[in-house]
């Protein structure tokens, strides 16, 4: 049988960048193709070639034994090749029905086909056990029924072959193993997938073949049954990964304490200690009021009830005062918060001092300044082409949330480290390398005395890091309790609807 | 033939866009010299002697240049923190009329404080003329999100008006056999001639040595730092601890004050006294400027002079072949267009395929 899909020999150049080089993949009917690779190994470069975003420099794609034309998403949506992307393209105030139908009904015609539509749309739900009722409005639905729209939209056009790009990052462990059926659902019904991810775990579950990327390259094809997290993990990293080293465990003093918190329509009577030396994590699904929360402890936003004390004075809502009071803040959004990409990479590393410590009369003190930014690139190991001159855009992920760490990790002038550390997803899509450093960082300052807030949604992470953990759910958080105490399934019920008392007791 | 991202902005590319751009310009403005069916090379080589070609046309292009380069400043100073200022014409008018209200022949006389003494507090006047133009755009801008272009566009036209009332009102010189025109500027106030014989004023240096200033103030000091921040990424600027909102209503203000410099210096350096024509257009002409000198302070000098060179090149080229001096305006017109899309080839490539 030949295979749906047969990319031969693709290569694509940016630059001084080869994002793809001379890769050749089949993908077969009914087979599920996991796509494993760091951040930059050229997943997404791969995928918009193959549908059509980016032209090659070399090479062909053929869909069901026809050529495809490069560069031409319609061709390629004509050709059944689906896409579900990790941000969702869906438009919030519309309803089910009107964003399947959106784009694949001809301009030109007087009036809409909507029953028959409908009918179309609630059939191709039930055959592949994807119930959604067709007039609900986008955006009153959980993240995980906006997934399941994304995925009906691409069988509605007749998809064949379905790409879904880091499906889970957005879901809770239930809505993943919701997905997960759904997947199987699907192959049975004879599409074929390309899984995108860098989750291990997650790839070795789903996918009967995994294809693992580095710096571009296809390093290896096998078999999932052969493979196990180990060897995916150094084929897609290239070396062995370093594991964190845990630090013992002593509290120490308190350090900032959050109390009765409420941002209206965000979070509500949000209440957590943070003592030094102490690593408390608050989990949950993004879009739950971890946003709201991370932002009041930049000093950001100023809470409509409730206090937050650091070192027992409560700060105003403005991001000087809380750096004043030695509060390191990592970003969730390191492109559009944490850096200024146009900037050079010196100018970003002082950005939070630009008027207090590297100034003098008005002018900015660039030798002092380069100084210290070549201390962060250092001690922190930020690879930047051009030295301290660096525009901060042209940094890969890794190197700008190093970076963003280093900047406020390294201390004031005395080499005093921060007193608190508020980190929002630190390490959110970067190549596992990357994460084992940030990881490493963020465990030595604690140990030095620092107390650490650490947001974040990637619940391996927290397990690796916390002593204590907090789950977020629609604005509320659950009591921090020591990490141990946690099982998987009562953070995942705490994640989702459960009340806290009930996965107090699934715990 | 499409439309891709370039992995990095390309440096060189910024560097040639600006004499890309006004070689395509050329290239473009021959199409309409030639269908006023004027001989081509005569016309530019015209338009060229008459802009630079003589000691004469120098003096002509650099007086010329002068108040362009004042609203040149103007405009880069506010885009580089995403201000977008469209209203510097109405700031310079209303500079000119403050500068002539400090230092005019009110009843035949005028203020009778000492020149050194009334020259700065005619300057002062101007610059907060401006300033305060800005003002309430800036604080619609930033309190409630107001877009500043509609605004600061749509107060040229009231500022326009407001300096018509007061030529033909309590301003008016009663000598002037009923024109619309202001009183004259005191004697003593007004700008030294730089070159015998032309009118070129050191008017000129005043705004060189401000480019000069501006370009140190944007690269060495903080307040430079935050304004190159806020208009890179307000963002992270104002997750870094930059006051964005203080920095934008700021920037406004200096540039408002640029801007009604640029009325003041043209009073005192060449007019005397404000008329209605006394600026065709050369607020707008800055936005061209600061575009074509890519907000750079020290690329504003460069760009006043070639825009004002054209300007000037075009009248003298007018009265020798028979093409329209529109064609001046066509040439600074498409050498906006055609740096917008240079600049953008900096940051996206095209391929054939």
């Amino acid at each position: 049988m030949s295979p749906v899909l047969r990319l031969t020999g693709i290569s694509k150049r940016f630059g001084p960048l080869v994002a793809n080089d001379g890769i050749s993949l089949e993908l077969n009917r009914g087979e599920v193709l996991a796509l494993l690779g760091e951040n930059g190994a050229g997943k997404s470069t791969l995928v918009s070639i193959l549908f059509g975003h980016y032209v090659p420099d070399t090479g062909t794609i053929e869909a069901f034994g026809q050529p495809l034309p490069p560069g031409d998403p319609a061709a390629a949506l004509a050709a059944g090749i689906g896409m579900v992307h990790q941000h969702f393209t869906l438009a919030d105030n519309l309803s089910v029905l009107d964003n399947v139908m959106l784009g694949t009904e001809p301009l030109w015609r007087m009036s809409s086909r909507r029953a028959e539509a409908r009918a179309r749309l609630i059939a191709t739900g039930a055959r592949f056990g994807l119930g959604v009722n067709p007039d609900a409005r986008i955006g009153r639905l959980s993240v995980g029924e906006r997934q399941r729209v994304e995925i009906l939209k691409a069988l509605y056009r007749e998809a064949r072959v379905l790409i879904l790009d880091e499906p889970t990052s957005v879901l809770t462990p239930r809505e993943a193993e919701s997905l997960f059926a759904t997947l199987r659902q699907l192959v049975r019904e004879g599409l074929s997938l390309i899984f995108i991810s860098h989750k291990l775990d997650e790839v070795l579950r789903v996918s009967d073949r995994v294809a693992v990327l580095r710096a571009g390259k296809l390093v290896a094809t096998l078999p999932a049954a052969t493979a196990d997290r180990a060897s995916l993990a150094e084929l897609m990293v290239g070396r062995e990964v370093p594991r964190p080293t845990p630090k013992p465990h002593a509290p120490g003093g308190l350090v900032c304490e959050i109390s009765d918190l409420t941002v209206h329509g965000e979070i509500t009577a949000v209440s957590l200690t943070l003592r030094a030396g102490e690593i408390t994590a608050v989990a949950g699904v993004s879009g739950n009021g971890q946003q709201a929360l991370a932002e009041v402890l930049c000093g950001l936003r100023a809470p409509d009830a409730g206090r937050v004390a650091v070192a027992g004075r409560v700060l105003a809502a403005d991001p000087r005062a809380w750096i004043a009071a030695g509060v390191a803040r990592i970003p969730e959004d390191r492109q559009a918060a944490g850096v200024i990409g146009d900037l050079p990479l010196w100018e970003n590393a002082i950005a939070e001092h630009y008027r207090t410590r590297f100034a003098r009369r008005g002018l900015v003190r660039r030798r002092a300044a380069r100084r210290f930014a070549r201390q962060v690139i250092e001690r922190f190991d930020v690879r930047a082409g051009g030295g301290v001159d660096t525009p901060a855009r042209s940094l890969s992920g890794g190197n700008m949330q190093k970076l963003v760490l280093g900047r406020v990790l390294i201390g004031d002038a005395s080499g005093t480290p921060p007193l608190l550390i508020v980190a929002s997803q630190p390490t959110w899509g970067l190549d596992i390398g990357a994460v084992a450093f940030i990881h490493q960082q963020l465990l030595d300052a604690c140990a030095h005395g620092a107390a650490v807030l650490l947001v974040s949604d990637d619940l391996d992470e927290i397990f690796v890091l916390a002593d204590r953990i907090a789950v977020m759910h629609a604005g509320r958080l659950t009591a921090a309790r020591p990490a141990a105490e946690w099982s998987l399934s009562a953070i995942g019920l705490a994640m989702a609807s459960a009340s806290p008392l009930e996965a107090a007791r699934a715990g | 033939m499409r439309v891709e991202a370039r992995g990095e902005v390309s440096r060189p590319m910024l560097v040639i866009a600006p004499f890309a751009a006004v070689a395509f310009t050329l290239v473009v403005a021959s199409l309409f010299v030639a269908w006023a069916g004027a001989p081509l090379g005569r016309t530019y080589a015209l338009i060229f002697d008459g802009g630079f070609g003589s000691r004469f046309a120098w003096s002509e292009t650099l007086t010329r240049a002068t108040p362009l380069m004042f609203t040149g400043l103007s405009a880069a100073v506010a885009f580089r923190a995403r201000f977008y200022n469209i209203g510097a014409e109405g700031q310079l008018y209303a500079g000119a009329l403050a500068a002539v209200a400090i230092g005019g022949l009110h009843g035949g006389t005028g203020f009778a404080a000492h020149p050194l003494l009334l020259f700065p507090a005619m300057l002062v006047a101007a610059m907060l003329a401006g300033a305060l133009l800005l003002i309430v755009p800036a604080l619609l801008r930033t309190r409630l999100g107001v877009d500043e272009v509609v605004t600061t566009l749509l107060l040229n036209f009231i500022v326009l008006l407001f300096v018509s009332m007061m030529l033909d009102g309590p301003m008016k010189d009663p000598a002037a056999m009923g024109w619309p025109q202001s009183v004259a500027l005191q004697e003593e106030l007004q700008l030294p001639k730089l070159i015998e014989r032309t009118r070129v004023h050191t008017g000129l240096l005043w705004a060189v040595g401000l480019s000069m200033l501006l370009w140190l103030v944007l690269k060495y000091s903080t307040f430079g730092f935050a304004v190159r921040a806020v208009g890179a990424n307000a963002r992270g600027a104002a997750f870094a601890g930059v006051p964005v909102t203080r920095t934008v209503i700021v920037v406004a203000l200096v540039s408002g004050a640029l801007a009604g410099l640029a009325g003041a210096i043209e009073v005192a350096g060449r007019t005397t006294y404000v008329t209605l024509d006394m600026s065709p257009g050369y607020g707008y002409a800055g936005i061209v400027i600061a575009m074509l000198a890519g907000l750079n302070p020290l690329g504003i000098v460069a760009a006043a002079i070639f825009v004002a060179g054209v300007l000037v090149g075009a009248d003298s080229m007018s009265r020798g072949v028979a093409v329209p001096t529109y064609i001046a305006e066509v040439i600074v017109a498409i050498s906006l267009l055609s740096m917008l899309v240079a600049t953008a080839f900096a940051r996206y490539r095209l391929r054939w395929n």
